[in-house]
């Protein structure tokens, strides 16, 4: 039994208890409160998924960036995707490539594939230890280093503080 | 729907006789909701036009994912109280909308399913290392 995964669940819950009930009445609070402790003790003991998240400060700050990072990423991807849908010759260049993360832990792999697969016309097709195969719209390079950097490099940087 | 989404929140003031800064909200709001549902309907277009299952898959998942997140957003702005549990939907659908479609991508490939009918396709690393590595192909 960790405090620090403990801590971690009973946050999330209690904020999703606030977001659902919309209000702060101290009774709603404290029921809140005492509910999101309880249930992470019963049932987040062995957490492996948020054992690896890092709480000093330069990880939650860029947690922070990393949100944006992402949405503009998300916006990129949106339009890029967007002008090759409505272009008459319709400019894709479809393939799998491979890519290999530095990325060790379970959270930080599954938030990198999330990420890409919401990013400019890349998504994960299979996924073994530290190899992931992506189907790219448009390839721009089969070299496995290359297209690393092209595809996972920016969120590698700010994942690899977060979570390791 | 977005032309009628526009001019209803247009007609709000009037008809709700509200204050004007909510007015305001509203309007923006509208708008922002009005650009999901386009890049929505561009979504819906791609999955015309793609020659093959895994691009359908990629303009699928990217285009419904900001439009939902847009339509979303322009909803907690011309209703503020409801902005906690559409934010929470918003981190639904982030996190399982990109999961369903890998799950869908790697269902057609296991299945064999053609990359392209126009011979597009550059390259298909993940049969080549099956191909290499032939215990790693789960049944």
């Amino acid at each position: 039994m960790k405090i620090k995964t403990i801590l971690i669940m009973s946050v999330i819950l209690f904020i999703g208890w606030l977001i659902m009930n919309n209000s702060l009445q101290p009774g709603i609070v404290i029921s809140g409160a005492i509910l999101s402790v309880g249930i992470s003790m019963i049932f987040c003991r062995y957490c492996r998924l948020i054992n690896d998240v890092r709480l000093t400060p330069k990880a939650l700050a860029y947690s922070f960036a990393y949100i944006f990072v992402f949405s503009w990423a998300l916006i990129k991807a949106n339009l890029d995707v967007a002008s090759r849908v409505i272009r008459p010759s319709l400019p894709i260049k479809p393939g799998i490539v491979q890519v290999r993360t530095k990325l060790k832990s379970k959270i930080g792999r599954l938030i990198l594939a999330n990420s890409v697969t919401l990013t400019p016309g890349t998504l994960i097709v299979e996924y073994h230890d530290d190899l992931m195969f992506i189907h790219w719209i448009d390839v721009k390079s089969e070299d496995v280093e290359k297209a690393s950097q092209e595809i996972i490099g920016q969120f590698e940087k700010y994942l690899e503080v977060m979570y390791g | 729907m977005a032309c009628l989404v526009l001019s209803g929140s247009l007609l709000w003031p009037v008809i709700l006789k509200k204050d004007i800064k909510m007015d305001v909200l509203a309007i923006i709001g509208a708008f922002i909701t009005l650009i999901g549902s386009i890049f929505m309907v561009l979504g819906a277009l791609g999955l015309v036009r793609m020659p093959d299952v895994f691009n359908r898959i990629q303009t699928g998942t990217k285009a419904s994912t900001l439009g939902t997140i847009l339509s979303l957003l322009g909803l907690a702005l011309i209703v503020p109280s409801w902005s906690g549990k559409l934010i929470s939907f918003i981190l639904f659908v982030g996190l399982t909308n990109p999961v369903s479609s890998h799950v869908l991508a790697r269902a057609a490939h296991h299945l064999k399913i053609p990359m392209s009918v126009s011979d597009r396709t550059v390259t298909d690393k993940l049969s080549e290392y099956y191909n290499n590595n032939p215990k790693e192909v789960e049944e």
